[in-house]
């Protein structure tokens, strides 16, 4: 106990960085989640194969196995394309951006799908009657779409955010220093493993409940007005 | 690279020897692959050919582990969601937090507890059971991955057992069953059932958590990958390779789960009807 107080700020900087980490992925898993479920519902066959062709290649494929291809990878591309176009010298994709770009591309491909099964659930003659009544199509998103979306899509998004949180430990594994990266150094450093990576356990639990709390919050608040049988 | 040594090498140019060009031009596939590696391809496909046994070791590891801890979960969970949906008076509290633990934490974490973690105690390094089972990666890995999926399939069975139609139970009281035998006979065949969907997504979830074990020292899927970059300073090659392996494993498992759920669940698929629906045209 006394070793982890000891550490309480490296574990306390880890954490940080485990939630600025799980936010910036989440932004991302749902700016392109919106842009996916849009593709799928657009009448355009290439849009609606394109979208399909993301979420089938993220199904398929670990999210550890897509970070190292971008954090290893991409790194090289991004500097053999600068070498080619003599664009740019040299640029890095450190740990921080590699692990928000691979698990906000992996988390929106589950977002377009929590988001196109929300607006099919939208009656389509509300959307009928927003025209009717001469609504622009941005003021039918943000005055009829987006509210109830919101409402439709909460038990799944919730869903995907806990996974989402979950997956953000990965990132240790290409060095970003993350809550698991400082907790197993400084567990190996003071020899007990355990007791630190115990500490990891009950501040993911602690991020899970928050959120819990939070998101039950955000139901309420989108469900005012919805009877309850 | 262009020393073409290994043992599969010989096999293909030998036995496989089928053209891929046209007549006039007829190769053998191993000069097709030598020569759009060395002339048109970011990618060296000789490299990743020439160690192709590691990628299939790995997927054998990957799957073996999976599979065994998504067996030995599933009969974990079936006694731990009964218990949840009955609301056992002592097991339903322990059980919904061991549930709790186990789906509110990283797989990694609760992997990295038990192999680098336990180490720590010296009573666990003095017990009969460390030397053969604690300190294996092997054996860590798969009792951390049962744990894990024995939590998720608990709480989604205990949520299909409690949906069972309460007129099943009662038509089976009705009929002189025991507790026991409406139990075997009508509340967990149905069960399943209606969890099959769920448990294809598991499946899948956990054949992607399995990359957790190239991160203890195992040679999985991603693990010969990881090798293979690590090995000639590549960037694309090993992670592309088992990017594929991957893609390949999921489309087999989500086909298998179609077919089962056609199977087991085909008294709920809608009915066609024999005619055609009436249409009324216009002009």
């Amino acid at each position: 106990m006394e070793s982890i107080w000891a550490y309480r700020n490296l574990l306390f900087e880890g954490t940080v960085v485990t939630v600025q980490l799980a936010v910036g992925s989440l932004l991302l898993a749902v700016l392109l989640g919106l842009i996916g479920a849009t593709a799928k519902l657009s009448p355009s066959r290439v849009f609606q194969n394109l979208a399909s062709a993301y979420t089938t290649l993220i199904r398929g494929v670990p999210d550890l196995v897509l970070m190292m291809l971008l954090f290893y990878g991409g790194q090289q591309l991004v500097n053999d394309f600068g070498d080619f176009t003599g664009w740019w010298d040299y640029l890095e994709i450190n740990q921080f951006s590699a692990g928000v770009f691979s698990i906000g591309f992996v988390f929106g491909a589950y977002m377009t799908e929590t988001f196109r099964g929300a607006i099919l659930a939208i009656p389509r003659g509300q959307i009928e009657a927003g025209i009717a009544c001469g609504m622009t199509p941005m003021k039918i998103f943000s005055r009829i779409t987006w509210p109830q979306m919101v409402r439709y899509a909460l038990p799944s998004f919730t869903n995907n955010w806990l996974v989402l949180v979950k997956a953000t430990a990965l990132v240790s594994v290409i060095g970003l220093h993350d809550l698991v990266w400082n907790a197993s150094t400084a567990g190996r450093s003071v020899r007990e493993p355990f007791t630190f990576m115990f500490a990891v356990l009950v501040i993911y639990l602690m991020i899970t409940a928050i959120s819990d709390v939070g998101l039950r919050w955000l139901d309420r608040k989108y469900s005012v007005g919805v009877r309850r049988v | 690279m262009s020393a073409c040594d290994g043992w599969i090498v010989s096999i293909v140019s030998e036995s496989v020897g089928f053209s891929l060009m046209d007549e006039s031009n007829s190769r053998t596939f191993w000069e097709y692959l030598t020569h759009v590696s060395e002339h048109h391809s970011p990618l060296d496909f000789v490299l990743i050919w020439d160690h192709i046994d590691r990628f299939l070791w790995g997927t054998l590891l990957t799957l073996e582990i999976t599979l065994f801890a998504l067996v030995l979960g599933g009969i974990l969970a079936v006694p731990m969601a009964i218990a949840r949906a009955y609301k056992h008076r002592w097991l339903n509290f322990p059980i919904w937090c061991f549930t709790y633990v186990f789906r509110g934490t990283p797989l990694l974490v609760q992997t990295y507890l038990l192999y680098y973690g336990l180490a720590q105690f010296d009573a666990v390094r003095e017990s009969f059971l460390w030397d053969p089972i604690l300190s294996s990666a092997w054996w860590c890995a798969l009792i951390a991955f049962t744990l894990n999926t024995a939590g998720y399939t608990t709480e989604f069975l205990r949520g299909s057992i409690e949906t069972t139609p309460a007129g099943e139970i009662e038509a089976a009281r009705a009929c002189g069953m025991s507790p026991w035998t409406t139990m075997r006979r009508i509340v967990l065949p149905s069960a399943f059932r209606r969890a099959l969907p769920a448990y294809s997504n598991e499946v899948i979830f956990m054949l992607h958590s399995s990359v957790v074990l190239s991160t203890i020292t195992l040679q999985d899927l991603l693990g010969a990958g990881r090798w293979l970059n690590g090995r000639y300073y590549l960037a694309y090659e090993g992670f592309i390779t088992a990017m594929l392996f991957y893609m390949v494993l999921v489309f087999i498992i989500s086909r298998g789960f179609k077919f089962w759920e056609k199977h087991w669940l085909g008294h709920l698929r809608q009915r066609q009807t024999e005619d055609e629906p009436v249409t009324l045209k216009a002009g």
